[in-house]
């Protein structure tokens, strides 16, 4: 098992920029996460790692050594393809075996290996069928099997579960991340699925356009948002963006919305001109006793919680609260943020302004 | 009663059965007129109005395979009586067997440079086709446009050339000269099909087995050509089919050597009166090679012909 660094890595095609100058380092037995909307680049970084795409610059580091000219044959790696890629003309067993075969192995041990490999993915009974027949699970469980059945240095898995049905993923996604526990290997995983990339992520690297926008641990990225682009990606509904004019400076801890005055983390940082203010949904808690209004407009009833969507001065917001509250449309209501969690963000940039709050999560990111 | 938009009635089922068993027999029975005359006698074989019902005849196969001559006193005296089935029926015609005829070796040439050409043309399309399938290759669109291009002018617009071209070189009336010849010609068919075929295969399938730690060759050649073999046996097929029955080309290029069974059949006609049960036992002999490929390779033609027409 190794380390993963990937240093100033830029991918582009012809005048296509894919990927813009990405650094992070993904630490030795991590599950990793590189998540990101359609078309940011997040599978291209991965194909990078794999070498199933060679970088237009840029130095990719597995385990100490420098690969990022070499081939993926030569990087002893897995990778587990979204759509599985099992040969098609070759069964089950001989699908998990074939990496083993290529390395020379002798037949008995490969047998071995395999067997033992079936046992842990509990598809014994399906090594000698062909693949054609197999069901979607039981097909990433083969190709689970191919990629874990050498021990490599690192396994990529590029939107593995985005060929199975809902319910089917939530099971499978346990499965693998039970099997990431009792193997302890390095894995970056490609996914465009916030949640998924939260509930199974040790790390989670967010990107988008090409660049990385925050990396980091999941409570960090979700509580901290290093910009406005990974405040609205992560959660459901999205951080709510309050958006006003003025001028904020390093050491203030309040802001003035409409005509109310809140209170948020200390700033470090200063900025003037359209700023936004930032707030998760389960932070905004309905109070009469609020001076800043808001009218609902609309609830969505959610068992446990509801959300509800109200019109306030500064835009339309969400808020999250407990589905017992009795809401109506059309009431007026006021407001209350918890001031622990704002995070105010200069618009013009979109990146989040430093306080006291999230100066640890901002700074190493 | 229910009715599904996509399954066929029993009425519509009954017609297009008996529609297809129609086409069958339109489109056989000149083949089975060519199998029948083979067989006759050649008085049978010219009456008016033709004979379908006769007494069938090995004299057609007979005279195909041999040469003869017309016997004297002498001759018959020296051959003494006559052994074999054969004999007996060229004698009851006042001839003896002098020898073989070249139909034998015409045929073999056929063999070699049909199968010749559709294995050269099966390796280089093959080739071709992954490289214009995976590969950034400058010029693709046009290189593939002119390669197909070469498919749109009648072969006899360059026959003149490609004689001249073949003297100089000293391809004429050789088997390479053939081969070399059907395999340009076939190619641009080979690669257009064989590139069809290899774009549907996913490159995640070829990009698995580089991770597993084979070398591109080794990809292409464990993990591309089985799940190619539909395509390459139905695109060989039409190769073979093309390479067999070419008669323009074979004409001109060739004369002794190296001459295809297609250009010597008609010349049966001509040696000893119109003998049309021995054309037709040519034809018919000519037709068993290629029949045979392609019912060893039917389920991949069938397949082939469908591929790619569904996403799966």
């Amino acid at each position: 098992m190794a380390q993963i660094r990937i240093e100033n890595v830029r991918k582009d095609f012809g005048s296509f920029n894919a990927v813009k100058s990405s650094t992070f380092t993904i630490e030795d037995g991590e599950f990793f996460m590189l998540l990101g909307p359609s078309g940011c680049g997040k599978t291209t970084t991965l194909r990078m790692m794999a070498g199933l795409e060679l970088p237009t610059s840029g130095e990719i580091y597995i385990d100490g050594e420098e690969v990022g000219q070499k081939p993926a044959s030569q990087r002893d790696i897995a990778f587990v393809f979204q759509m599985f890629a099992l040969y098609p003309h070759m069964n089950v067993g001989r699908n998990i075996s074939y990496p083993l075969l290529c390395q020379g192995m002798p037949k008995a041990q490969v047998r071995k290996k395999v067997g033992e490999i079936a046992e842990i993915l509990g598809i014994t009974k399906i090594l000698k069928k062909p693949v054609s027949g197999l069901s979607g699970g039981d097909r990433q469980r083969v190709a689970l099997g191919r990629a874990i059945v050498r021990d490599p240095k690192a396994f990529f898995m590029d939107e593995p579960l985005g060929a199975l049905d809902a319910e089917f993923r939530e099971h499978m996604s346990e499965e693998l991340r039970a099997l990431h526990d009792r193997m302890n290997a390095t894995t970056v995983y490609v996914t465009h699925d916030q949640l998924e990339a939260m509930q199974m992520g040790d790390k989670i690297v967010v990107m988008n356009h090409g660049s990385v926008e925050q990396f980091g641990v999941p409570q960090e990225i979700y509580e901290w948002p290093a910009t406005k682009f990974v405040a609205q990606f992560i959660g459901s509904p999205c951080m709510n963006f309050l958006e006003f004019k003025g001028k904020v400076a390093g050491g203030q801890a309040s802001v003035q919305l409409d005509n109310a005055v809140f209170k948020i983390p200390e700033l470090l940082d200063g900025a003037s001109g359209d700023l936004t203010f930032g707030v998760r949904p389960e932070h905004v808690h309905l109070d009469d006793a609020g001076s800043y209004r808001g009218k609902v407009v609309a609830t969505e009833y959610l068992g446990t919680t509801q959300i509800i969507t109200l019109d306030t001065p500064n835009g339309q917001i969400k808020a999250r609260e407990a589905s017992l509250k009795n809401v109506a449309v059309g009431e007026q209501t006021g407001l209350r943020f918890d001031a622990r969690t704002v995070t105010i963000f200069d618009a013009s940039t979109g990146r989040a302004l430093r306080s006291h709050a999230n100066q640890g999560v901002l700074t190493h990111g | 009663m229910s009715f599904s938009a996509t399954e066929p009635t029993r009425g519509t089922k009954w017609f297009a059965g008996i529609a297809v068993v129609l086409y069958a027999i339109i489109t056989l029975i000149p083949l089975l007129w060519i199998v029948a005359t083979g067989f006759k006698s050649p008085a049978d074989s010219i009456s008016y109005p033709p004979v379908v019902v006769f007494e069938p005849s090995l004299e057609g196969y007979v005279n195909l395979f041999t040469a003869r001559t017309r016997a004297t006193e002498d001759m018959l005296e020296a051959a003494g009586p006559a052994v074999t089935w054969y004999d007996k029926i060229t004698r009851n015609r006042g001839t003896i067997i002098s020898g073989p005829s070249r139909y034998g070796e015409r045929f073999m040439n056929s063999i070699i440079i049909g199968f010749g050409s559709t294995l050269l043309c099966m390796i280089l399309g093959t080739a071709a086709a992954y490289a214009f399938s995976r590969f950034k290759v400058p010029l693709k669109d046009d290189l593939l446009f002119f390669i197909l291009s070469t498919r749109m002018m009648p072969p006899i617009a360059v026959a003149i050339p490609i004689f001249l071209m073949f003297r100089n070189l000293g391809l004429n009336d050789t088997h390479l000269g053939m081969i070399l010849l059907y395999t340009a010609v076939n190619l641009s068919l080979s690669v257009w099909l064989l590139k069809g075929f290899i774009d549907e295969i996913p490159i995640e399938y070829e990009e698995a087995a580089l991770i597993d730690g084979y070398t591109r060759f080794q990809a292409f050649y464990k993990v591309v050509l089985p799940q190619a073999a539909t395509g390459i046996a139905s695109t060989a097929i039409f190769c073979l089919i093309f390479a067999w029955n070419e008669y323009a080309f074979a004409v001109l290029l060739t004369s002794g050597t190296a001459q295809t069974a297609p250009p010597f059949i008609p010349t049966i006609i001509g040696t000893s009166g119109k003998d049309w049960p021995a054309v037709a036992a040519g034809a018919t002999i000519f037709l068993v090679p290629v029949m045979v490929f392609t019912i060893l390779l039917r389920k991949h033609l069938l397949r082939g012909i469908t591929f790619g027409a569904v996403r799966k």
